[in-house]
């Protein structure tokens, strides 16, 4: 049996698509999915309409003065940000040096906006980062063309957590890989050495970490022997990070079928030219959503240097707090911390989806 | 039992020689007293029903699979644990997978001059030069540029066999090339082996493709058990059999 006449094409019928077909569909497809859509649309109702009030109507925007905040019926007082911005932003940082870290930032996040371009990844852009890393060194810390010397027990506030997390993210992301490729090695005691190190630091809490940097690890040296509390930090939260990403890359070995070991084996490439071209470049891109879930917590993580007393972005919004001027302020001062949070955050999760979808190479894995 | 008298080189020493080779995987016995000896420019088909081992004896041959008793020697290098001979060994022989095993990551060209750059520190023109001849020779030069998962079976296998040839090995070894294929495409890489089989390549095929085996094997091996049961020319074997499990193997596979 042939048919006679093709069919021609028709419009779908009206009430599937448009925005009415698409609620149709979507919010009202069964009386159950109804309820919750009304339900929701009732608690937006309810919760938005007093927050745009607080945050925005009713703000208190302009003037330097904490009284006006504290009148009858006032919103949020964004003055106490406007006050004390420089201090939640580059903590004890001298006031009047504070555009070397403010100069630091802008590079950094340049940086960041070209890096995300994948058409200038190459060697000028590591040599770009590498140059840019001295010269945000030596902005932070000064002393020399007449820049006053600023330790780094002075650091603070933003260029302090993104300075942590950026250097312990770029240090730890390789050890990770070799501890996974350690882990999964066929030499037993390279294996047992990987595994243990990395039960042991996922074990124990990063506080715990950072507590022993900062307060055992000295115990050990010899006297006269001092390593800032900077950078024992540092030391601290590369340990950690390394250990959680060294399970994540694991995960992304674990799911590269045994055909590519074998068809790199038997082209006679050796283990490292195999690892390298081979195994990691598939096992870190279906690593990309847990490795950024890594990156994101790790990122907020470092507010627990907290703990040992260094000056990070929430520990300066604590610190404006303690300003009797403008005690109670709390809803501002982390909101306002919360929304750079985020920023970054945010800004990293986005990325890496649209990295995923460059690096699909429309294949069904093998 | 024995292996056939004429089948085996006689005196001189073949490209590859399996002698008294055992294997095991925990406690069950997988290869047993494989005795192999292949000249340059034989083709060898491999057959048998599944676990017989046949695909386990020619991933031997370039050590994807260890062995524990008996000596293997491909081109003059005893296959041992020293990583050094078996590197040597894995340079001059090419393998071809059932899952072809491309890489998805990289483009058909790249996968094609990976080994050649990294393996054999080839400049890249020449590389690709070379890839470009051979996937002319495997009639696909129009994909270089796409992904494996932008082919289809038949064309991914074909590049497989390609990307193997740049490396311009003396073996060839195929692992049931055509099993993972859809029926139309199976023909397209049968074409190819048949011509590389013209050239002179020494080739080792697993596979059940008995039209294919008649045609250009200068020899059939039949295995059972983890044994070699039989083996002889392609026309003697089909038309008599000597034991009487190749007979019910060959009754089995023919019969429809």
């Amino acid at each position: 049996m042939t048919q006679e006449h093709m069919h021609a094409a028709e419009r779908p019928p009206a009430l599937s698509v448009g925005p009415l077909g698409w609620a149709r569909a979507n919010l009202f497809n069964t009386w159950y999915n109804s309820v919750i859509t009304l339900v929701i649309l009732w608690a937006v109702i309810q919760a938005v309409p007093p927050l745009i009030n607080w945050a925005f109507i009713d703000a208190v925007w302009g003037g330097g003065e904490p009284d006006a905040c504290r009148v009858e019926g006032a919103g949020a007082c964004w003055s106490f940000i406007g006050e004390k911005y420089r201090l939640i932003l580059f903590g004890l940082y001298p006031f009047a040096e504070q555009w070397r870290p403010l100069l630091v930032m802008v590079l950094f996040i340049g940086l960041v906006v070209a890096t995300m371009r994948r058409l200038l990844w190459g060697r000028s852009l590591i040599a770009a980062w590498g140059v840019s890393t001295v010269v945000m060194f030596a902005l932070m810390y000064g002393g020399f063309l007449g820049l006053p010397f600023v330790a780094n027990s002075y650091w603070g506030g933003l260029p302090l957590t993104v300075g942590l997390s950026t250097i312990g993210l770029v240090v730890a992301f390789p050890l990770g890989i070799i501890l996974a490729l350690g882990r999964r090695s066929n030499m037993p005691a390279v294996r047992t050495l990987c595994v243990v190190y990395i039960e042991l630091i996922r074990g124990v809490p990063l506080i715990t970490v950072l507590f022993m940097a900062s307060v055992l690890f000295p115990l050990f040296l010899p006297t006269g022997v001092t390593i800032d509390k900077l950078l024992r930090a540092q030391v601290g939260l590369i340990l950690f990070a390394a250990a959680y990403l060294a399970e994540v890359v694991r995960g992304g070995l674990q799911a590269i079928p045994k055909g590519q070991f074998e068809a790199a084996d038997s082209l006679g490439l050796g283990y490292w030219s195999k690892m390298r071209l081979i195994i990691l470049p598939q096992a870190l891109r279906i690593s990309i959503p847990p490795l950024v879930n890594t990156f994101i917590g790790f990122f907020k993580d470092t507010t627990l240097v907290i703990i040992i007393g260094l000056f990070d972005l929430l520990n300066a919004a604590k610190t404006a707090l303690t300003d009797r001027a403008w005690a109670g302020f709390y809803m501002e001062a982390y909101l306002f911390c919360a929304i750079i949070y985020f920023a970054f955050c945010f800004t990293m999760s986005r990325y890496s989806q649209n990295l995923e979808r460059k690096l699909r190479t429309g294949h069904a894995r093998r | 039992m024995s292996a056939h008298p004429q089948a085996t080189a006689t005196g001189k020493t073949g490209i590859i020689q399996m002698l008294g080779v055992h294997k095991w995987y925990g406690e069950f016995h997988v290869l047993r007293d494989i005795q192999l000896s292949v000249d340059q420019g034989e083709k060898i088909v491999i057959c048998g029903p599944s676990g017989s081992g046949k695909s386990t004896m020619i991933r031997c041959i370039n050590a994807l699979e260890e062995y524990q008793r008996g000596q293997i020697i491909v081109d003059g290098v005893p296959l041992t644990n020293n990583l050094k001979n078996i590197d040597a060994v894995r340079r001059e022989v090419g393998m071809v997978f059932q899952q072809f095993n491309l890489f998805p990551h990289l483009t058909v060209l790249e996968n094609l001059t990976l080994a050649p750059l990294w393996v054999r520190k080839t400049p890249r023109r020449e590389a690709e030069e070379t890839a470009m001849y051979y996937l002319e020779r495997v009639k696909i030069p129009d994909q270089a540029r796409k992904y494996p998962g932008q082919l289809s079976g038949g064309q991914q296998q074909r590049v497989a066999i390609a990307r193997s040839l740049c490396m311009r090995p003396k073996i060839m070894l195929f692992d049931e090339p055509t099993s993972a294929l859809d029926p139309e495409m199976i023909k397209e890489v049968l074409d190819v082996m048949i011509e590389l089989a013209d050239e002179g390549m020494t080739m080792l095929c697993v596979t059940h493709e008995m039209g294919f085996a008649r045609t250009v094997a200068n020899r059939v091996i039949f295995m059972d058990a983890g044994q070699i049961v039989e083996q002889n020319e392609p026309e003697e074997f089909f038309n008599n059999p000597q034991s009487e499990r190749t007979k019910l193997f060959l009754s089995q596979i023919l019969s429809h």
